[in-house]
């Protein structure tokens, strides 16, 4: 890549190339740890799976959903947030780079902040969780009888991605949350973990102030419960038809455009601690 | 006596310590009453569904655990915890061991005071959000309170123990984030903090039983809920105690064995 004679465009991508690469190459260097790392990822994605299949053990239908309905929910909501917390899952460490000042170094350098944090460390020891999402996501799409249609076909490919949008959506409105919070840093936790665990289930688990919560200003029912029960073609509870699944792409952006805002807002409220 | 003052005046350190962050409490305590509220809501489905009780829970009895659960969390502190694992990365492990006070013992009363110290912030509002949004079915006798704090005790001492072996991993591998991490996982969903261990099938049953997991969440609970009395509430408790007895003990032989390996650089 010759960068010095294409621009400053080319520029910038190669060095988010060389920091990257240089991140990638950093989590390898102690193998014991990665090691553990990626077994810790793949532990904590199965130990929602034994949630989900205790569950089921005891009941044969939860909410709206049988057991292959729920691991296609389960498989969709898991591959969303493995994608999302590979790539935005550091946004958790804002409150640390804010007590230790190291937030003042980002602002000075010539790059966006956002963009600095969700370089500065893109985990891929966290990439476990995604891995037992495909696999159930495969394994569900298996075991269910869709009938398939093109635009069913295509809103079920969509859908991870939508859902790694979202919960990259709630991190970033978290970690812009932080330039006020400060100290109650983990507050955030429960939109956004909250809307993790909430992803896993249908929307008809929850009672309806949870649920209309769960389709407007947190929405993790457009992760999976939604846009399955679009594909399955489920008429879904009162407040969440199965219908609004058709417009997980949509909601997908509109969340990320609200959180760029909210993060705006949150650097341009940011003083410093005089570090 | 003049044993115990140094472990008391340690206790209350860790007492003091927490409560000074009263921020990150608040913060806390919202985060455990959405997860109450969240957990409750799947329980109270699960049993719909079932149209009657499941693993020997009715839906007061399964939102009640549900909020007991989340309001043990901060006391008997199940999530992350590294601070020695740091010290032993740092070197300061060696000013703790020249200290004339058992390395331990020490972090052990510390932790006992930091336990103390959560129980009104971080347990006490959380019981009153169930309260208010689906009721706490919660034993009138006096007994499931009296044994529920010993169980509670038990409990948060049995994961410090446990806290601290997973710890000392840090003076065999650099980086034990991926050890604590681990250990958080199987602790949520051994300890029957995700759902009551009666709801697994017999083979995950069989496993958490294997563990000191549900001494930590499952024990104290249902202690507190008036599910186990008499015979039955002393065996829990004397299974507490048995595995707080092993893992303490392997606690010391891991913290003779890393001492004698520690190499600290400078003077």
């Amino acid at each position: 890549m010759d960068a010095s004679c294409s621009g400053d465009r080319v520029g910038a991508v190669a060095a988010y190339r060389t920091v990257l690469a240089s991140r990638l190459r950093s989590q390898l260097q102690y193998r014991t740890s990665f090691a553990l790392y990626v077994l810790t990822s793949v532990v904590t994605a199965l130990a929602g799976f034994a949630e989900v299949l205790t569950v089921f053990h005891n009941v044969p239908v939860l909410g709206d959903l049988d057991l292959r309905a729920a691991l296609l929910v389960y498989g969709l909501s898991t591959f969303g947030f493995g994608i999302a917390n590979c790539v935005a899952g550091q946004l958790d460490t804002i409150p640390t780079y804010i007590r230790t000042g190291t937030l003042e170094t980002m602002l000075v350098r010539p790059q966006p902040v956002l963009a600095q944090i969700v370089t500065s460390d893109v985990t891929l020891r966290r990439f476990g969780v995604g891995l037992v999402g495909v696999v159930t996501l495969v394994v569900a799409l298996a075991a269910n009888p869709v009938h398939w249609t093109p635009a069913r076909a295509g809103l079920l490919l969509v859908t991870p991605l939508s859902g790694a949008l979202l919960f990259a959506a709630l991190f970033t409105a978290a970690g812009a949350l932080q330039f006020w919070l400060v100290d109650a840093s983990e507050v955030t936790s429960s939109f956004t973990y909250g809307a993790q665990y909430a992803s896993q289930f249908s929307a008809a688990v929850f009672p309806v102030p949870l649920r209309l919560l769960l389709v407007t200003a947190v929405p993790a029912a457009f992760v999976a419960y939604l846009p399955a029960a679009a594909v399955l073609g489920l008429t879904g509870p009162r407040w969440a038809p199965g219908r609004l699944g058709w417009g997980t792409p949509v909601v997908a952006v509109a969340a990320c455009l609200a959180a760029l805002a909210l993060w705006r807002l949150g650097v341009r409220h940011y003083t410093g601690a005089g570090g | 006596m003049s044993a115990l003052t140094p472990l008391c005046a340690l206790a209350g350190a860790g007492f003091r310590r927490y409560t000074t962050y009263r921020a990150a409490m608040i913060g806390g305590a919202v985060t455990n009453s959405v997860f109450g509220l969240l957990r409750a809501s799947v329980l109270v489905a699960t049993i719909r569904s079932r149209g009657g009780p499941v693993g020997g829970y009715d839906t007061s009895s399964a939102v009640t655990y549900a909020w007991i659960s989340q309001a043990l969390i901060a006391v008997v502190e199940l999530f992350s915890w590294q601070e020695i694992a740091l010290r032993v990365r740092t070197g300061d492990i060696a000013v703790d061991l020249a200290r004339p006070v058992d390395l331990q013992f020490a972090y052990g009363a510390a932790d006992v005071g930091r336990g103390l110290a959560a129980l009104l912030p971080r347990s006490l509002p959380i019981l009153l959000v169930g309260a208010a949004a689906t009721g706490l079915a919660l034993p009138t006798s006096p007994w499931p309170y009296l044994l529920g704090a010993v169980a509670v005790l038990l409990a948060t001492l049995l994961s410090f123990a446990c806290r601290f072996v997973v710890n000392l991993a840090a003076f065999w591998i650099v980086e034990v984030r991926g050890v604590v991490g681990l250990y958080v996982m199987l602790t949520t969903l051994l300890s029957g903090l995700i759902l009551p261990i009666t709801w697994f099938p017999p083979w995950l049953r069989l496993l958490a039983n294997l563990t000191p997991f549900p001494s930590m969440v499952q024990v104290p609970a249902d202690m507190l809920l008036g599910r186990l009395w008499g015979p039955q509430a002393l065996a829990a408790l004397g299974v507490q105690a048995g595995w707080l007895l092993a893992v303490g003990a392997l606690g010391r032989v891991a913290l003779t064995a890393g001492s004698r390996r520690l190499v600290v650089q400078g003077g």
